[in-house]
């Protein structure tokens, strides 16, 4: 640090304006490095390993002076060429990027939503469309589904749902259990498995009518578990951490069946050779009109009294119900409908995977979602696509540094939000307008999570 | 009726635990009003580290293990409250004027980058270590069962105690506490007033580490294993532990835990241990719906 500080005296004379922020910024990095030291001192630079007769120590010191040393530098770098002051906000690049993804969706807004659709129905035609890229593309849509359900509770209801993965579990289990031991249909199955979600959905919603805030997170959260762990538990229906294999793969509307060999088969059914990727794009199609009507539908309900309602709850509880909004019918369609759409995401998991187990139905399944649904700008449709595009693509692009994707997931949530509160796209637009002019609000004047 | 009392024991031993981090969660809802969710991976750290401290010593020789508790305990409540400083410094401080659900995702995402982070540094593995504090007593016998309180159970309750004495008293008396809260009540005015919000911001997550730091220590010292996932199962049941005594109230707290450490140790003995967090959770939901703020919980005033 001296040595640096004399470096910079010649400097000071000539700008002492700059060099005192250098100055600030070198003391600052210090003092974040010095952190940087405290919080790895223990976990980075000592491991602990299994040996012979307990565990044994490691000492790592590089590495807790490597980490001092990227803080060090990001830090400095941070303050003296973003930041002129005390957390100005986002980097440039970062606050630009945001701001032209707002100032687009709201001048091509209409248009970007047209244009993805169609580009999501030529997906499978286009040339680089591989089987990697279909199944990414299937994931990716599977999020968009369950973030545009989800959005429907919290973006439009104002009800923080922590326990959402329960519905998708649901879903996912009525179909499995339905189709091995009675052998119906996914046709038939789908919207059943959706309408016993959304059974599950109200049955949620009654104990928790009176509750609000975080008080409804923690139930929500609570029932999510719950749902695990008799998923886990109960042996003889779920066969518990074994799961349940060999789920019957989508016909093709019944009427042909995804075979290289056998009756009715697809290929020969169209005359063409038999490929696997038939089952695939066909899978495909199914998620992208799944997820489309998850949309329309929810941006019709939005212009029902229902929906009406819902933005009404979100914004001021008592004000609904002293204008005679019946609240007890309210949120339970929105939990209803809501874990509907779960429902029918996890019909279609099951049916893609062919394999289930209450593994795939952890709290951090929610907890994407949800960050979906926020990063995404909570009530903005086509925000949510976007951040389900951006997470589980971004996701997907780490996959050859399999142990540190989850590490960047986490942290990408925490920067993302630092920089962007109120998610990717943060414009509104209103159902109703006085006038002509049709013109988006910040979502600064949104409430939201009230319960 | 001596097994009933082992239980009880048991359950007042793990309802300690849950107490102390459930301090945490209360703390910081009382005063910023969120929930933070990376708050039970704060309590694995905690763990780690004392785990970590623990080797350490045992490697320099110390063997006189009163002295070598404390050592792991001080070092554990400093390194702990420095990653508790930090992740109110990273991801909620510059949210502070957000919307509610911004620093819950941040939580969440501060959650998943701890857990990663010990996991890819310590490795996977279950870490164990050898019993430190042994023996106990044998307070009664009879129907050839015998119930036993050990050393590290009386340490446990013990320790619990005087730590939420010695922090009642911090609350009440201390001009920290009085800031605390102030903010508790009206942040702005306290501001207003001259009241360093951000320090005593800042302040309650450290000290809410440093107890979830001490929670890590005896969990390690009374299970003998820990691993990177303790923290989410500690983290959410300590919630549960927050809203159930009324969030925001920290004799609440203590009582939620005591209750949830209760419910699990009893359900566990007498009926399945495979549902015990169901009916901890059940347990959460009816007390709720009954007590829509919790057991202590100041009810919610609405003003329009």
């Amino acid at each position: 640090m001296a040595a640096t500080d004399q470096a910079q005296a010649p400097a000071a004379a000539a700008q002492p304006a700059r060099s005192n922020r250098v100055v600030a910024a070198l003391k600052e990095s210090a003092v974040a490095a010095l952190v940087a030291v405290a919080l790895s001192l223990f976990l980075l630079g000592i491991r602990t390993v299994d040996a012979p007769g307990g565990l044994q120590l490691q000492y790592r010191w590089h590495l807790v002076l490597i980490a001092a040393a990227v803080v060090f530098a990001g830090r400095f770098l941070l303050r003296l060429l973003w930041w002129r002051e005390e957390n100005a906000g986002a980097p440039p690049a970062v606050a630009a990027l945001g701001k032209a993804m707002t100032a687009f969706a709201e001048r091509f807004g209409r248009f970007a939503a047209p244009l993805l659709v169609a580009f999501a129905i030529f997906l499978p035609l286009m040339p680089f469309a591989d089987r990697y890229i279909m199944d990414l593309a299937i994931l990716v849509l599977t999020y968009v589904l369950l973030a545009w359900g989800l959005n429907i509770v919290v973006g439009l209801a104002g009800l923080l749902d922590l326990g959402y993965v329960a519905f998708y579990a649901v879903g996912a289990y009525s179909y499995a259990l339905l189709a091995t031991h009675f052998g119906l249909s996914f046709w038939i199955v789908l919207p059943l498995a959706g309408i016993l979600a959304a059974f599950w959905g109200i049955i949620l919603g009654f104990p928790v009518l009176r509750l609000r805030g975080d008080y409804l997170a923690i139930v929500t959260l609570a029932f999510g578990e719950i749902i695990r762990v008799v998923l886990l538990n109960w042996y003889e229906v779920t066969k518990g951490p074994d799961g349940i294999t060999g789920i019957p793969r989508p016909s093709f509307f019944g009427l042909a069946e995804f075979k290289r060999f056998g009756e009715n088969t697809f290929h020969e059914m169209f005359g063409i050779p038999y490929s696997p990727m038939h089952r695939i794009i066909f899978l495909y199609f199914i998620i992208l009109a799944l997820a489309l009507l998850t949309n329309y539908v929810s941006m019709r309900l939005r212009r029902l009294p229902v929906g009406r309602a819902w933005e009404a709850m979100r914004e001021d509880e008592i004000a609904c119900r002293a204008l005679g909004i019946n609240i007890t019918n309210t949120k339970l369609t929105a939990f209803a409908i809501g874990a509907f759409f779960g429902g029918l995401g996890g019909s279609f998991f099951a049916t893609r995977q062919g394999f289930i187990s209450p593994e795939s139905f952890t709290f951090i399944e929610s907890a994407i979602i949800l960050a979906i649904v926020v990063l995404g700008g909570m009530g903005s449709q086509l925000g949510v696509a976007v951040a389900a595009i951006v997470m589980i693509g971004g996701f997907e692009l780490f996959r050859q540094a399999e142990e540190y994707r989850m590490l960047i997931f986490g942290l990408l949530m925490v920067a993302i939000m630092v920089w962007r509160p109120r998610g990717l796209v943060s414009t509104r637009m209103p159902t109703v307008f006085l006038g002509r002019k049709r013109k988006g609000i910040s979502a600064d004047y949104v409430q939201e999570g009230e319960g | 009726m001596e097994y009933f009392l082992q239980q009880l024991i048991n359950g007042l031993t793990l309802g300690s635990i849950y107490g102390l981090i459930a301090i945490g969660y209360t703390m910081v809802y009382g005063i910023i009003g969120m929930i933070n969710f990376a708050h039970g991976d704060i309590f694995m750290i905690g763990a780690f580290i004392s785990l970590i401290m623990f080797l350490v010593l045992i490697g320099l020789g110390l063997t006189f293990i009163p002295l070598a508790l404390l050592i792991v305990m001080i070092v554990a409540m400093l390194f702990t409250a420095a990653w508790g400083w930090t992740v109110e410094r990273i991801a909620y401080r510059p949210l502070r004027e957000s919307f509610r659900l911004a620093p819950l995702i941040t939580a969440i995402g501060m959650s998943i980058f701890l857990q990663n982070f010990v996991q890819i540094a310590q490795g996977a593995r279950v870490k164990p270590l050898q019993p430190v504090v042994t023996g106990g007593y044998t307070i009664m016998e009879g129907n050839g069962f015998s119930v036993q309180l050990s050393n590290i159970q009386i340490i446990i309750m013990v320790l619990t105690v005087v730590l939420m004495a010695a922090f009642s008293w911090l609350i009440a008396n201390t001009s920290l506490g009085r800031a605390q809260r102030a903010c508790e009540q009206d942040r702005v005015m306290a501001g207003l007033l001259g009241v360093n919000v951000d320090r005593t911001i800042s302040l309650t997550f450290v000290i809410g580490a440093a107890l979830a730091a001490v929670a890590g220590l005896m969990f390690l010292l009374y299970y003998g294993v820990i691993d990177f996932y303790i923290g989410f199962v500690a983290g959410i049941k300590a919630f549960t532990a927050a809203v159930l005594g009324g969030i925001g109230s920290l004799p609440g707290a203590m009582l939620g835990g005591l209750i949830i450490g209760l419910i699990e140790t009893f359900w566990s003995a007498y009926f399945t241990i495979e549902y015990k967090d169901v009916a901890a959770f059940s347990m959460l939901a009816i007390v709720l719906i009954f007590l829509p703020s919790g057991l202590l919980g100041k009810p919610e005033v609405e003003k329009v």
